[in-house]
């Protein structure tokens, strides 16, 4: 099963590679991987989505924790949570197909930020479900290249009633 | 006050109470070398490698509980560390290794004698760092023998660009914080009161014992446990000596050259309490036949450790001698059994397993049996030794024939699996007990990977004892050719051997050589007589093999056994 992690690291030098290396030293599967400042700007935030039954998460999670630079890990998969993934996806539509381009972009609130005579490049922000139907919507209409950011993630605080 | 990068170093080295550092000089390394040159505190040993060094400090840190520190120059003095650092790694034993670097400005510009020794040594080291700037020096320096010796403990490494050991910066020491590193010690009290229950209810509890106990210093809190529930004990290769190897509880060493009634007792159990230890291949065999009927409790100081290769029951995260001094407390005030009654038929079995198939080997009067050699060292020594191994066969034999009573008397490369650690490590454990008896039981393959370091034992007057069980092969892959490659012997045959006694004469050691069994005694009683460097040259039955035997992947009570004829029995009876 996919899992989520979001981590609290210390933002210094070689910290990512000391993540990447456990996971490629115990045969781990990273699907992406995306990092960031926080508000704190020595902690770097990282979420990384990765697969595995139930032993290979526990045993992922405690490595991570096992970590000298890992200053907190949560698996967002067992929290209510948000996920966000931006896309730049560049279109190279036939003439026919433009007006249709623009339509699905619109539908997916999608921005046009740059485009050419021959070209649009849409981005997009949503969970993973919608850019994959994004992209298959997209797809006969002549892909020419997309660019994923990776997916992020945070914990919902819940509503008091 | 000002001070210099590598003043620095020396003064904290001095307030770790660091006493001997193990090392290797050369060019980018020199600022620090040159203070070592009169110091007077400070003793560095100098050993013929770099891979030798980090060995000796390994010896240091396993005999003496103290970590071991190793100091080498950049580029190939650093890399040639590499396998020793992974050495103590695999073992959890704490080093603080300083490589030298070149100076910052020229880090990354491929320039002579530079390797990336904090990329290479990441995956193999607890924690490392690169010392950019000298004001940062004596904090990462604290750091660093915090993180080595705390926790599960393990190896650091520092790597010491030229520049920042010639620049000067203020000394502070301050308190070491690391907000992210937090090592559990006590054992949750839920959890320790649940395994008591459980030990309460079982019928046929086995103890094993791992390394962790001897980290911790938990012997005494183990056999409490064992004696009081009167439940045995089997200890894995790194765990011998955290419990008396001659005690009636103990079963040995368990595994795939562990005894038949350690495997035995794993296969019938009902109840598992892994203290220490980390289910390693060599240990399980086969994962899902492994001790089928048996719930599991497992204590150990690492959360990665539990649950990693077995299903666990029971985990109990913290340092292995504070959760048995409570779980003693919480079994002697909470639970009342007549331990004795209850574990009466289960000690009986195993005392049946005991007698069925002793660990044992056929004698020769002709040619020299490795295990005989070894028995005779044990019966000698009466077990007061240091005893480091090679890797292979003569460690195997060491394990199963010699008796460890005490910790930290057995230094051997459990883990990785390191030909030519033990000679250094013996090394290493004389300079940290110059009056105890080191002995180093090796194979004449594994000797020959570190043996420059005669030069080092030979200089500081250290009077390490070298057994070579020599059998002219590289006898533990052999016997794997010969069971399961239909007696191909390729490559393990090595031909030619250097004449060891020459050898060690060459270097200023003194050389022995038993060719009979008869020969044996007097040699062994000879080389520990000798106060100086001695190399004891065994020349051994090459077709002797070690059993019993769990082949890979097999469950661990499908034992392979030495076949053996009766007249040869009796011939051990008279001899014995």
């Amino acid at each position: 099963m996919r899992h989520t992690i979001s981590l609290l690291v210390e933002n210094r030098f070689g910290v990512l590679s000391r993540i990447s290396g456990l996971f490629s030293g115990r045969g781990y599967n990273i699907e992406s991987l995306s990092v960031g400042e926080t508000i704190d700007p020595e902690i770097s935030n990282m979420t990384i989505v990765t697969s595995g039954d139930d032993q290979i998460i526990e045993q992922i999670t405690k490595q991570l924790n096992k970590l000298i630079d890992v200053i907190k890990v949560v698996d967002m998969t067992e929290l209510d949570h948000v996920e966000r993934e931006m896309v730049l996806i560049k279109v190279a539509p036939r003439q026919e197909d433009k007006a249709e381009v623009l339509r699905i972009a619109e539908i997916f609130r999608g921005r046009i930020v740059d485009s050419s005579q021959r070209t649009y490049t849409i981005e997009v922000t949503g969970d993973e479900k919608k850019i994959e139907a994004l992209i298959e919507l997209l797809r006969p209409m002549g892909i020419k290249e997309f660019v994923r950011t990776g997916k992020i993630a945070i914990a919902r605080e819940g509503v008091k009633k | 006050m000002k001070m210099t990068g590598a003043e620095i170093f020396l003064e904290c080295l001095k307030r770790e109470g660091v006493k001997h550092v193990f090392g290797y000089p050369g060019g980018v390394i020199l600022n620090i070398f040159d203070l070592l040159y009169d110091d007077k505190d400070i003793q560095l040993i100098l050993t013929r490698h770099e891979q030798g060094a980090v060995h000796a400090a390994d010896g240091y840190a396993r005999s003496t509980g103290k970590p071991g520190v190793v100091l080498v120059t950049s580029g190939p003095g650093a890399t040639n560390t590499v396998t020793g650092i992974a050495t103590a790694s695999m073992d959890s034993i704490p080093l603080v290794v300083f490589s030298g670097q070149v100076p910052t400005m020229l880090i990354g510009n491929d320039a002579f004698q530079e390797a990336d020794i904090v990329g290479i040594s990441r995956p193999c080291t607890k924690y490392n760092f690169l010392a950019k700037d000298t004001k940062d020096l004596s904090r990462i320096i604290r750091e660093a023998f915090h993180i080595a010796t705390t926790g599960r403990p393990g190896p650091v490494l520092i790597d010491l660009p030229k520049d920042v050991t010639a620049s000067k910066a203020d000394f502070v020491w301050p308190e070491v914080k690391i907000r992210s590193y937090n090592p559990t010690y006590e054992g949750n009290k839920w959890m320790i009161t649940q395994a008591a229950h459980m030990i309460a209810k079982s019928k046929k509890a086995l103890i094993i014992a791992g390394g962790g106990v001897i980290l911790s210093g938990g012997s005494k809190e183990l056999k409490e446990l064992a004696e009081f529930t009167e439940i045995p004990v089997t200890m894995t290769l790194m765990g011998l000596g955290s419990f008396p190897g001659t005690h009636r509880l103990s079963l040995g060493m368990p595994g795939m050259h562990g005894t038949y009634y350690a495997n035995k007792a794993i296969q019938e159990s009902d109840l598992l309490i892994a203290i220490g230890m980390r289910f390693d291949d060599r240990v399980t065999g086969k994962i899902d036949a492994f001790a089928p009927n048996a719930k599991i409790i497992h204590i150990d100081i690492d959360p990665t450790s539990i649950r990693k290769n077995v299903r666990v029951d029971v985990p109990i995260v913290g340092d292995v001698k504070r959760v048995l001094t409570v779980l003693n407390k919480v079994l002697k005030e909470d639970i009342k059994e007549q331990w004795t009654e209850v574990r009466r038929a289960w000690l009986k079995q195993i005392d049946i397993w005991k007698h069925e198939r002793p660990m044992t080997y056929t004698y020769s009067d002709e040619v020299i049996k490795p295990q005989f050699v070894v028995e005779k060292i044990y019966e000698l020594t009466k077990g007061d030794a240091i005893i480091s191994t090679e890797v292979g066969q003569n460690q195997m034999w060491a394990a199963q024939f010699y008796k460890f009573d005490k910790p930290r008397m057995w230094l051997t490369s459990g883990g990785l699996g390191t030909m030519g650690y033990g000679f250094p490590a013996a090394i290493g454990a004389q300079i940290a007990h110059p009056n105890k008896l080191v002995i180093d039981i090796a194979g004449d393959g594994s000797i020959q990977m570190n043996i420059q370091e005669l030069a080092t034992a030979v200089i500081n007057k250290l009077p390490v004892k070298v057994a070579i069980l020599n059998n002219h092969y590289l006898g533990m892959v052999r016997q794997w050719q010969e069971l399961f490659f239909n007696e191909r012997y390729s490559y393990t045959h090595l031909e030619v051997i250097p004449d060891f006694v020459k050898v060690a004469e060459a270097y200023g050691a003194v050389g022995l050589r038993a060719t009979k069994p008869s020969e044996v005694e007097p040699v062994l009683k000879e080389g520990f007589k000798i106060k100086k460097t001695v190399f004891m040259d065994f020349i051994c039955d090459w077709k002797e093999k070690v059993f019993p035997m769990v082949p890979a992947g097999a469950p661990i009570d499908h034992m392979l056994f030495e076949e053996k004829s009766e007249k040869a029995e009796k011939k051990l009876k008279a001899v014995k």
